[in-house]
């Protein structure tokens, strides 16, 4: 445990959230040589990523995978019996997984010998901090400069407390207190549809309500259409343009009014309803008005490239710092932050930042989508390669998946790249290295990919561009 | 359907200028060729005209901005014919522009997926990052296409990115075009090293040691240099200190030239006003032909000396704005009617810095004339790479010796400085005799030009 409830007097570098931005930052900063003292309600680091988020999301997920593929294996002669379900181990197992990691966080706190206080921080001024340790002592921080990490929380429908026993969010399901016999998930985008399938696998009936006219907004058609085909056999029901008019809480359930484009309405019976309908910025109660920190009208704090607030010896990262709310660009901030605030001259300027998608098939891409280069009039080139031609999709037993390259047309500059099917957030990993290389499509087709992985349809969506 | 006017290509060379007036706002019908933006280059200041008949329906910038060539300085909807509406003067103008974005603006607001280049648009801010450019991705969606320890290695060393020419496959950056960059540069700051192959035009700035705080003695005031002052200064730094200059002296009887020119004005209308400068531009047109090498550039690198087979002799003019130096072409083949007429409206479109960038391009040799407000005799600066250039001072009375008497003659003094290293001190006495030879008795220019 790298708890401490004694309060700093004074502290050269103070970082407040323990989240991947905020203990990033930390560790960065400390072997850049700053004195850091880091602040966070947990006992040790690791924010909503490690306690209830990323991680834990994708251990569930992982349970989901092995029903899943011990399903499928019937169709090549393997079958396995009808799998049972130790939720209590499933648990254990999953808060095992994150005792270590955050355990492993809170002895490097130890190693790179931050201070750490456990509690919360809120501005006094632009060089002092008001914290409210966990014992409940209250104390005055002054510092030199500041990084604020506090985060995001999901959204919750209007008039509905996170906590209900039916009606909860991601951080509710997330405990996996039961596998509820039926599940409503209100939102289709990346949370909700993981969520949904790990339930789904542990044996709820899952259906999804999305308002919009498809799945995961701002994601190309292309690659949800393929995860769509899935989703549509594994789940009870996909209802888009669909609204919830009404939520009324019973004892055996939850009684749902859904209400349709025309503006028809049904009601409908589940056990439980998980909302996902976003995240918010965690920057109402920390004072920021008092430091004289500026925030947009969504919330966000205002940071310019190196991620200074308008207070310059303050910065903010993470998901408070603006979209994408993901924590892979919460790690980027962390590290200019950290170094700027170490008088280096760093700047935040990613070419591309991941975005994926962990359901099954995964979704992943980065840099710019056909979309966005449509809504642009920005004249590309794409490759698009299905998988259903390609060696190592074939042995894995699964063919549902698609490789797709964007390219500039004059330069052959690699502008965007997608994957969907299994393993594609492990395969986007080389677009993300290829856009910030500026590789050009020629790039991939040289470069040997190993054979037979599902690299390979990388290098031979780069192959399609070349053909005449 | 929105069309977005860029700035087009206004001269060789010529990458960017510094916004002086926006003549538009949005919402105003504007005609095809109106002008829309007025923009100072290197070399002038050009009219940017509208590319179609309609509306303006977006500016992108505001006076004192400096845009690229083909950025997008307004967006336009093409249509509606000519507009009766009389053009709205500059003065009429403030037009509303973003505050930091003097390339491209972002496009639309990016989805998750991709860091959104206008969310990263550096908010103001009292960042203590002196030289770090803040901007993470500039020029709206083309970024510079370069590996992260590249971006970092020109940030660590102060250079712009954007600045430097790639040499890979799509333009992409190394290490090297970053290094080279830097070594051109530094060879160009320090005077000599070979033009650059592959980098642009970039401004030479001149070692200067630091300044006492003036505010010491008294109140001071701080004005930013105009585009002009600073090319002339960038010029004349680099003409000073690597041209070994000679300045030869000589004086021309011009008693029966001049009684010549003011009988000629008599009758002439004011476009065809002679003055002294349009005979001297021709009389030097002759001599140039004679002297080849006057008419030549230096290049040292190659071991070289480029002789010109065209005379075109720069004029340079006082105008509000500080010295021009327009150019009129083929002296030598123009009679002095002629050049008198070029040169009057020349002068005049000068002064109202109405020229294009190309007026000011091409000179062989240069003709500053200080007659006008008076002096004795000055030493003019080469204005490099020309090798020679001829000052003209105020013509005065004086007693001349004939061999048995002194008679009052009108004497006008010139000083030709020459570059010492393409031209002889001889050859410099020689030619500037020709001249003051030529003034004295016309016919010197049929019989030896």
């Amino acid at each position: 445990m790298s708890e401490n409830t004694a309060i700093p007097a004074k502290a050269q570098l103070v970082v407040i959230g323990a989240g991947p931005g905020g203990y990033a930052a930390a560790f960065k900063a400390a072997e850049l040589g700053l004195q850091v003292t880091v602040i966070d309600p947990e006992a040790n680091p690791g924010g909503v990523c490690l306690h209830r988020g990323c991680i834990p999301s994708k251990a569930l997920l992982h349970v989901a995978k092995l029903v899943s593929e011990a399903e499928d294996s019937a169709e090549i002669g393997v079958t396995f019996g009808k799998p049972k379900i130790d939720l209590d181990k499933v648990r254990d197992w999953k808060n095992e997984v994150i005792g270590k990691l955050t355990g492993g966080l809170g002895m490097k706190v130890q190693h790179k010998k931050l201070t750490y206080v456990r509690g919360m921080a809120e501005f006094k001024d632009a060089n002092t901090l008001s914290v409210t340790a966990a014992d409940g002592t209250v104390g005055s921080m002054a510092f030199e400069q500041a990084i604020v990490a506090t985060g995001s929380r999901p959204i919750m429908l209007p008039g509905f407390e996170p906590g209900s026993e039916r009606i909860y969010d991601s951080t509710g399901a997330l405990d996996l207190v039961d596998v509820p016999a039926s599940l409503l998930v209100v939102g289709g985008g990346y949370i909700g549809l993981e969520l949904g399938s790990a339930y789904q696998a542990m044996g709820s009936k899952v259906s999804v309500v999305e308002m919009t006219n498809g799945l995961l907004p701002g994601c190309d058609r292309d690659l949800v259409s393929v995860l769509k085909r899935r989703l549509d056999k594994k789940f009870d029901a996909i209802m888009l343009n669909t609204k919830v008019a009404g939520l009324k809480e019973l004892k055996t359930g939850v009684q749902v009014t859904l209400e349709d484009k025309k503006g028809e309405q049904t009601k409908q019976k589940f056990a439980k309803v998980l909302v996902a309908i976003g995240r918010r910025p965690n920057t109402e109660d920390l004072g920021l008005d008092k430091a004289g920190i500026e925030v947009d009208e969504k919330g966000f704090v205002k940071v310019d490239g190196q991620r200074r607030t308008t207070v310059a010896n303050i910065f903010a990262i993470g998901d408070i710092a603006g979209e994408p709310m993901l924590a892979h660009k919460a790690y980027g901030e962390a590290a200019v932050a950290a170094e700027a605030a170490a008088g280096r001259k760093a700047v935040y300027d990613p070419r591309a930042i991941p975005a994926v998608v962990f359901t099954d098939p995964e979704i992943a891409w980065c840099g710019i989508t056909e979309t966005e280069a449509r809504a642009a009039k920005r004249k590309v080139k794409t490759a698009k390669l299905p998988w259903r031609g390609v060696g190592r999709t074939l042995t894995l037993g699964r063919d549902d998946g698609i490789t797709k390259l964007i390219v500039d047309p004059e330069t052959e500059a690699v502008l965007g790249v997608a994957v969907a099917g299994p393993g594609a957030g492990e395969l986007i990993a080389e677009g993300v290295l290829a856009m910030e290389m500026a590789a050009v499509a020629s790039d991939l087709r040289g470069t040997i990919h190993p054979h037979p992985t599902l690299s390979e349809t990388i290098f031979e969506a780069a192959e399609m561009l070349f053909k005449p | 359907m929105a069309q977005e006017i860029r700035v087009p290509e206004v001269s060789d060379g010529v990458t960017e200028g510094t916004v002086i007036s926006v003549a538009v706002a949005v919402g105003d019908k504007v005609e095809a060729d109106q002008t829309l933006l007025e923009m100072e280059t290197d070399k002038a200041v050009v009219a940017i005209p509208s590319p179609f008949d309609g509306t303006i329906t977006e500016i992108r910038v505001a006076e004192g901005d400096t845009v690229s060539v083909g950025a997008v300085i307004m967006t336009g909807e093409p249509g509606g014919g000519k507009v009766a509406a009389p053009a709205p003067t500059a003065a009429a103008v403030s037009a509303p522009a973003p505050a930091e974005t003097p390339a491209e603006p972002a496009p639309a607001p990016e989805p998750a997926s991709e860091p959104a280049p206008a969310a990263e648009a550096p908010a103001p801010s009292a960042a203590p990052a002196e030289d770090v450019d803040l901007t993470p991705v500039r020029e709206g969606e083309r970024v510079a296409p370069a590996a992260p320890s590249v971006r970092r290695l020109a940030r660590d060393l102060g250079v712009d990115i954007y600045q430097v020419q790639g040499t890979g496959p799509g333009g992409r950056i190394s290490e090297q075009d970053v290094r080279i960059f830097v070594r051109e540069t530094m060879q160009r700051i320090t005077g000599g090293g070979p033009a650059p192959a592959v980098t642009g035009e970039f401004p030479g700035l001149h070692a200067q040691r630091p300044l006492p705080d003036f505010s010491k003695w008294g109140g001071v005031t701080q004005e930013p240099l105009s585009k002009v002052r600073s090319i002339t200064a960038d010029a004349m730094s680099y003409a000073w200190s690597t041209i070994p200059m000679v300045t030869q002296y000589d004086k021309a009887d011009i008693t029966e030239l001049e009684a010549f020119r003011k009988e000629f004005n008599r009758k002439a209308d004011p476009a065809g006003k002679l003055t002294m400068t349009a005979i001297l531009v021709r009389i030097c047109g002759a001599a140039l032909r004679a002297f080849p090498q006057f008419n030549s550039s230096l290049d040292l690198a190659r071991k070289e000396l480029i002789l010109k087979d065209y005379v075109h002799i720069g004029v340079a003019v006082d105008t509000p704005g500080g010295l021009l130096v327009p150019v009129l072409r083929d002296a030598d083949r123009k009679g002095i009617e002629t050049l008198a007429v070029e040169l009057n409206e020349t002068a005049a479109k000068t002064r109202e810095r109405r020229m294009s960038p190309a007026d000011l391009e091409g000179g062989t040799f240069t003709i500053s004339n200080l007659g006008g407000i008076g002096g004795t005799a000055f030493t003019p600066i080469v204005y490099a790479p020309q090798v020679a250039i001829l000052g003209v001072s105020r013509a005065g009375m004086e007693p001349v010796w004939d061999g048995s008497q002194f008679n009052p003659r009108q004497v006008m003094p010139l000083s030709l400085t020459y570059d010492h290293r393409v031209i002889d001190g001889a050859d410099g006495a020689r030619f500037l005799r020709w001249i003051c030879q030529a003034i004295e008795k016309p016919i010197n220019l049929v019989m030896k030009g």
